[in-house]
């Protein structure tokens, strides 16, 4: 089950996922990052330092948004992933094709660093 | 079986009509005695001579005569199913029609004859009489067992009983009536009230007329009525005959002196008449109970439209006919929204303009909830249509349709009267469309459940194929062993792995996990396989095998899917090792010289991720030496990721110790160890997730 909030600040939209992404879950965070970019945010931060599991399923809907972001010029951070789901991410390689800070203050400054 | 059944209805019908053959043949030589014997005693009194035979003959006869016919028509009329209810006055009626015309045609041999000596003799009187009488009791009797199936239609235990007494009573009747015994005049009167109220009783159970439409209802009466003439015919030349003769003797038979056919006359009489009043008194309300019957019926159509080649439409279009039929509606028209929200109209009797129109107008007058889909009561909406100029229509009801609690369409009725709807159509209306949700309820459950059989099959085959995909036989060397274990979840993964012969002396080895689950990963499982088997013969360096299964990867994995995977060369020669990791889990390694199991540290990103030539720029060629005693697990993430019931991993470390402990034994020993210790730690046989693993052994 997972529980995803989303939050504008600054011209940037937060999404702060709580709980665990499997498969079945995974059509949420789709969702949302789906809305995120449908309404113009070129900032989008993810906050996953509520996240206590990511499945591959997951993995994968990170993945699929690489290209879009890239060509719609969007920058996506994530931030405050604990040891195990980053080990996840590091194991697939993701964590070389995401921006990944380990706090909120770092991912914003990223964020907006990138999309200058 | 069946055979003996139909031999059995044929025995039974041979045997049916054997005993109305005997009945009859009872009966006739019955009369031919009664009409001799009483012509005999008729003949001795005139002659003033004592009699040759009892003078108690011709009343036994009649006895015997009325019992015969009795059964005769017991069998004829009682047993005989297929006769409906206006076929039952029918064939009271017939009976009645012939008996008239014999009767007739006996009147106008009489009427040739004229005041001839013949007419006038008292014997030539009594025979006619008895012809009269026959034909009269025939009529009862067949009216009297016509009745008994018309009032025990819808018997009730106390019914059946009151009948059996009515025809006991009956029965003592007629034995009192042959053999005279002296009883005291009051049983006899108690006898005959107690006949009369029960004839009255039974008279008044008249549930079939319900039962009769229109049409039937005037046939019956039609029946009924020259059913009763006959009868009054009947009573009136059987008196005329009997008053005649009685003139000249008083011993001959009279119908008059016994009770047992005033009685039985008196009860059909009044059955027939009772029955004549309730149908002409029901007559008006008739067609309300035809059109109940009909709400049935439609009813039971939509219950039964969700059979075989019925679809939904059917089922919408069953609704808007029922609904309009039940409710003298002049036009109708059913909104759905469909299973994938599309809007669908169904009309009957208005253009899809005139319905625009109606809802516009509506709109315009903000009624509330009106046609609106997230309505969930019905609604009158008749007073809004008032104000609509350019619509016929003056009455308008609105219905949600409803499947699992949620409204997913409207249906309008509408008339051209005012105030055309009463509280009664309402419901009738509501109950058709909570059935037609129901039958719609149903046909989606079915198609779900038709729809699961089909992944259940799907699923079944994907397991087939994965299974069929991962090798029988390992590749084996001089230098190495390996071993290797797959443990499939209920769902059907797809994990991989596999060995290759390159050369004499490099041999390749595979593991992969195909992200994702059922038929399409066993799919990309098998492309994974057709990969490794062309390009790993070809012999490229494990980095380049990456970023050439990639390029052929990108062109079949979907947005959002990927594999990740760990690709090995073995080479005996130089005993080293040579692999690329691409976001698999990292190898597990034992080294004999430090007694160490550890994780391979190295980068990698999965296949499918990067979906352009920079691939290349996220693997990595790593190379390290071998040993003897070197042993080295590769393993999906269904291993690592095993969880007990407080939801603890299996994890990194527990693996790793598990090999350290059992580093020196053969690989299939430390596999079976390393194995017995996760299915220890989840403490369960069904897993989430695939097990699989290969170890292998340097030597």
């Amino acid at each position: 089950m997972v529980h995803i909030k989303r939050l504008q600040e600054d011209g940037i939209d937060i999404l702060s996922i709580v709980g665990e992404i499997d498969a079945s879950s995974s059509i949420e965070l789709d969702l949302a990052i789906a809305k995120s970019v449908g309404e113009g945010f070129k900032k989008i931060l993810v906050d996953c330092s509520a996240l206590e599991y990511i499945s591959s399923a997951g993995l994968g809907v990170f993945m699929s948004y690489i290209e879009e972001l890239r060509d719609k010029k969007i920058s996506l951070v994530l931030y405050g992933l604990k040891e195990r789901v980053f080990n996840t991410f590091s194991i697939l390689g993701l964590a070389d094709l995401l921006n990944i800070r380990s706090n909120r203050q770092e991912a914003k400054t990223l964020v907006n660093e990138l999309s200058v | 079986m069946a055979n003996l059944l139909i031999g059995h209805v044929f025995v039974k019908m041979f045997k049916t009509k054997a005993l109305i053959r005997l009945t009859s043949l009872v009966a006739i030589i019955a009369w031919v005695i009664l009409v001799f014997s009483d012509v005999t005693v008729i003949y001795s009194d005139l002659k003033s001579l004592p009699p040759d035979i009892p003078t108690w003959l011709p009343r036994l006869m009649l006895d015997i005569f009325i019992v015969s016919l009795f059964y005769h028509y017991k069998f004829r009329i009682e047993r005989d199913e297929s006769l409906n209810f206006t076929d039952l006055l029918w064939k009271v009626f017939a009976t009645g029609l012939i008996a008239t015309v014999v009767s007739l045609a006996v009147r106008l041999v009489l009427f040739l004859l004229g005041n001839t000596t013949l007419a006038s003799n008292i014997l030539f009187m009594d025979i006619v009489y008895q012809i009269t009488l026959a034909l009269f009791i025939n009529f009862l009797l067949a009216a009297f067992t016509s009745w008994k199936r018309l009032i025990l239609y819808q018997k009730s235990k106390w019914l059946i009983r009151a009948w059996l007494v009515f025809e006991l009573l009956l029965l003592s009747i007629l034995v009192y009536d042959s053999i005279h015994i002296v009883i005291s005049e009051t049983i006899i009167t108690l006898a005959i009230v107690i006949i009369g109220l029960l004839g009255l009783v039974l008279s008044a159970n008249m549930r079939w007329v319900a039962y009769l439409n229109f049409k039937q209802k005037w046939t019956s009466l039609l029946l009924l009525l020259l059913s009763i003439f006959y009868l009054f015919y009947f009573l009136y030349s059987v008196t005329m005959w009997s008053d005649q003769i009685s003139q000249q003797s008083k011993i001959f038979l009279d119908f008059q002196s016994h009770v047992f056919n005033i009685a039985l006359l008196a009860f059909v009489l009044t059955y027939m008449t009772f029955s004549f009043l309730v149908i002409l008194f029901n007559l008006p309300t008739s067609s309300v109970f035809e059109q109940k019957l009909e709400e049935v019926v439609n009813f039971q159509r939509i219950s039964q439209s969700i059979q075989t080649e019925q679809n939904e439409e059917s089922v919408y279009n069953i609704l808007l006919e029922s609904s309009v039929s039940s409710v003298f509606a002049d036009a109708a028209w059913l909104e759905i929204k469909g299973r994938e929200n599309e809007q669908r109209l169904f009309t009957h009797q208005i253009t899809e303009k005139e319905t625009k129109d109606i809802h516009a107008h509506l709109e315009k007058n903000k009624v509330k909830g009106a046609l609106e889909q997230n309505s969930d009561k019905t609604k009158n909406l008749s007073k809004h249509l008032g104000s609509l100029k350019s619509t016929r229509f003056r009455s308008l009801l609105a219905f949600p349709i409803k499947v699992k609690e949620e409204t997913i369409g409207t249906l309008a009725l509408l008339k051209e009267l005012p105030d055309g709807f009463n509280k009664e159509m309402t419901r009738i209306v509501s109950a058709f469309a909570n059935q037609a949700g129901i039958s719609i309820e149903n046909f989606r459950l079915m198609e779900e459940a038709f729809q699961n059989a089909r992944y259940k099959e799907e699923l079944k085959i994907a397991k087939t194929v994965q299974k069929s995909l991962l090798p029988a036989k390992l590749e084996q060397d001089a230098d190495f062993e390996i071993s290797a274990f797959s443990a499939s979840a209920d769902e059907v993964g797809g994990d991989y792995y596999d060995t290759l012969r390159i050369s004499d002396h490099e041999i390749a080895l595979i593991i992969a996990d195909v992200s994702g689950k059922g038929t399409t990963a066993a799919f990309h499982m098998s492309q994974m396989k057709g990969i490794f088997h062309s390009l790993a013969q070809q012999g490229p360096s494990p980095k380049d095998f990456m970023a050439k299964a990639n390029k052929a990867l990108v062109y079949c994995l979907e947005r959002g899917s990927f594999i990740s995977a760990t690709y090995f060369v073995i080479n005996t020669k130089t005993k080293k090792i040579h692999y690329s990791r691409a976001g698999h889990c990292p190898v597990l390694y034992y080294t004999t010289s430090t007694h160490q199991a550890a994780y391979l540290k190295d980068r990698g990103t999965a296949l499918g991720m990067v979906r352009n030539n920079d691939y290349c720029n996220f693997v990595e060629d790593n190379e390290f030496p071998y040993a003897t005693g070197d042993v080295m697990i590769l393993y999906t993430d269904g291993i690592t990721e095993a969880k007990n019931n407080k939801n603890e991993e299996f994890g990194n470390d527990r693996l790793a110790q598990a090999l350290q402990q059992n580093a020196t034994k053969s690989s299939k020993e430390i596999e079976e160890s390393v194995i017995e210790k996760l299915y220890e730690f989840s403490g369960s046989e069904d897993i989430n997730d695939d097990y699989t693993s290969m170890t292998v052994k340097f030597r």
